[in-house]
């Protein structure tokens, strides 16, 4: 009993647990209709010599929702507050992009006007300006973060339109498809994720920025008067946040090769605070798990995919969304939660009593 | 210091108004050619915009006690959806459906009243979750365009016209015909339900525990106020009169869709926002929403008559006054901590 509580009392345990439950369902779905139970997790090479499989298909597809997952964890984390522009901010970073990569005005070519690097270096720097500007409403107009980001929520991807004259810009060359197509054997989406998360983790690990922004997240004027730069670490936090952004516009841009303003991160930016929430953390703010909102990032990613398994449509899926996310506040919510340790101290009062009774 | 508090606040009603005026009267100059001086051109934004008229009441009610509702666009889709399949598909009466739709705001309001209220779970996390399932229930109903043709009641409804009183900036058209300004019927459930809001915002009991609670939690606690029923009641509110508000929709659109009503909730919060209601809560009111709407309206009126002009410009344009806005307020709220 106490070990089972130990472990449901990890940070970790409810992603990884709502992890294994989609992968449970997959496998009956599986082996219902006659196919082995490992077919969720067979890995192959086909013929194009390319990873192939749905665990592959997950990873490759949740790229984008990961990569805003690791901006939104320290934006939530640092200021108790979400960073609802990210989407928005995806797409304008992907139309400045293809817009510069095609020169301004041309819909459709296939030789780049600018080298690649420009293009891709100005589209993630762009993001990281909208960061910069989230940040300063935040961190030092002291704005409600939802307020300060609809902003850029609204005008972010009406922006990108205006650059893209309400087209749909093609680029049409190899050499930027490969952000969203493939390395050797592996979807270069995922790689970019692992250097994400890799960089992120290791700043985090052999700096003192993690407990920077846990102490921020926790109470902002304690950590101002212990001497942390309080105003100054939000800001960053959403400079970060709005560069991953870019990032992950980048490669949803290099998927379809072309700055589609209209449709790139559609939505997107509630996957990513899910993901933050389905990790177990708090988005009130404070200790934060960046393995968490990883693993939950995909946990989403798989949950859509084994849904469209399932034949729902992409339109209906929300309602199961809904039902998991409900799910998890409710287990989360303070109310239930001490409603619980009341249950559990009455039980633990009784087995005393009999213990003295004996 | 409370006669501060009222002063900043008011300042920041009188700049959401003025600047409509403004903004309207630079319409008329820029456009009197194309007709944008015409009343009709005025009442064509009410009726373009009632049913987020309608939303906009609750959402500010809402807002006022420190949450929020990000379910409403999504709510409107769902019950738009449903009352035109109610219609066609099933062969029920619209007389029957109306009430229905009501009730299932009222219901879609309690459930999310509960989680707010009572399990104490962030507003944005609980609406967030509403938007996904009624967004998806709308699926569910139907992933077609459903157009409401088969209710005489529905079309008798929506066509109905009533024309200005006393011919009130009445003209000739070009044939010689008299044409008076006229507004629909949801114009006038518009306006009833934004009068019956600002009276309730007003002059009731429940006025002052919203605005309590939304001031301050913990004294309003201490006040003896009941905070857990005060959100209830603000969501139940706020999702009731976004079912009128959804009635208003499919009275202009006749029809239900899955893209029905898309980022109507941005638009909503965005019209309180410039209107001087405040994020944090404890400040705003219903009067300074409704201008918030008629801003928005205003402009992509603006960019319609202009006709040249990309339909990316009255998400630019607003991103900016919002920006100005909350700029301002944050400024505003630096100064009274000052004092």
């Amino acid at each position: 009993m106490t070990k089972l509580k130990k472990l449901t009392q990890k940070q970790l345990f409810l992603p990884l647990f709502s992890m294994v439950l989609v992968m449970l369902i997959n496998i009956v779905y599986d082996v219902a209709h006659g196919n082995p139970f490992y077919n969720f997790f067979t890995v192959s090479i086909n013929s194009q010599g390319i990873l192939y499989g749905r665990l592959i298909d997950i990873l490759n597809r949740g790229s984008e929702a990961a990569i805003l997952a690791i901006g939104m964890t320290l934006v939530v984390s640092a200021s108790a507050g979400t960073d609802i522009s990210v989407g928005s901010v995806m797409s304008l970073a992907g139309g400045v992009c293809c817009v510069l990569l095609a020169g301004f005005g041309n819909v459709n070519v296939n030789s780049y006007a600018v080298p690649l690097w420009v293009g891709v270096l100005a589209g993630i720097l762009v993001a990281g300006l909208c960061g910069a500007f989230n940040g300063m409403l935040v961190a030092f107009l002291k704005i409600q973060p939802m307020v300060a980001t609809l902003i850029l929520f609204s005008a972010g991807r009406a922006i990108g339109l205006l650059l893209c004259n309400s087209a749909i810009v093609y680029v049409n060359v190899e050499s930027f498809k490969m952000f969203g197509g493939y390395t050797w054997i592996f979807p270069t989406p995922m790689l970019i994720t692992a250097c994400c998360v890799l960089v992120t983790a290791l700043v985090l690990k052999y700096t003192a920025m993690g407990t920077y922004v846990q102490a921020v997240g926790i109470n902002k004027d304690a950590a101002r008067i212990s001497g942390y730069k309080s105003a100054a670490i939000i800001f960053l936090c959403y400079v970060v946040c709005g560069l991953f952004a870019g990032i992950a516009g980048i490669v949803a841009t290099s998927r379809i090769y072309s700055a589609d303003t209209n449709n790139i991160g559609l939505n997107l930016e509630m996957d990513a605070i899910l993901a933050v929430a389905l990790g177990g953390n708090s988005l009130g703010g404070g200790k934060f798990r960046l393995s968490g909102s990883i693993i939950g990032a995909y946990t989403i990613q798989a949950i859509t995919t084994t849904l469209y398994a399932l034949g729902v449509s992409s339109a209906q899926a929300p309602v199961f969304k809904a039902i998991i996310v409900i799910a998890i506040v409710t287990i989360q919510s303070p109310v239930v939660k001490a409603y619980m340790k009341k249950r559990g101290a009455a039980k633990q009062l009784e087995s005393g009593k009999e213990v003295h009774a004996s | 210091m409370t006669k501060k508090k009222m002063n900043s606040n008011s300042i920041l009603l009188m700049l959401t108004i003025g600047l409509f005026v403004v903004m309207y009267a630079s319409g008329c100059i820029a456009y009197a050619d194309k007709g944008f001086t015409k009343l009709q051109v005025f009442l064509d934004i009410l009726k373009n915009n009632a049913g987020l008229i309608c939303v906009v009441c609750g959402m500010t009610a809402v807002m006022i006690t420190g949450g929020i509702d990000i379910s409403v666009g999504a709510l409107i889709a769902m019950e738009c959806m449903f009352m035109a399949v109610g219609v066609e598909k099933w062969g029920l009466p619209a007389l029957v459906l109306l009430p229905l739709m009501l009730l299932i705001g009222l219901v879609f309001g309690m459930v999310q009243g509960y989680f707010i209220g009572y399990l104490e779970i962030q507003p944005f996390i609980v609406t967030m979750a509403g938007m996904f399932f009624a967004r998806g229930m709308t699926a569910v109903i139907s992933t077609q365009q459903v157009s409401v043709t088969k209710s005489a009641l529905m079309t008798k409804l929506s066509t109905m016209k009533f024309n200005m009183p006393f011919q009130i900036g009445a003209y000739l058209n070009k044939k010689g015909k008299l044409m008076v300004p006229n507004v629909s019927i949801y114009v006038i459930i518009a306006i009833v339900v934004l009068i019956a809001t600002f009276l309730i915002l007003r002059y009731t009991r429940f006025r002052r525990s919203l605005y309590a609670v939304g001031g301050n939690q913990q004294s309003a606690a201490l006040m003896g106020l009941d905070v857990k029923k005060t959100r209830f009641k603000a969501h139940v509110m706020c999702s009731l009169l976004t079912s009128i508000g959804a009635i208003c929709y499919v009275l202009n659109t006749m029809c239900g869709t899955t893209r029905q009503a898309l980022g109507l909730e941005m638009d909503a919060i965005s019209s309180a926002v410039i209107g001087g209601t405040l994020l944090t809560g404890g400040v705003g009111n219903v009067i300074g929403s409704f201008f918030g709407v008629l801003i928005n309206g205003t402009i992509s009126s603006l960019v319609k008559t202009n006709g040249k002009l990309s339909s990316a410009w009255p998400n630019v344009v607003t991103a900016i006054l919002l920006c100005f806005f909350i700029v301002l307020q944050a400024i505003f709220a630096r100064f009274r901590k000052k004092d």
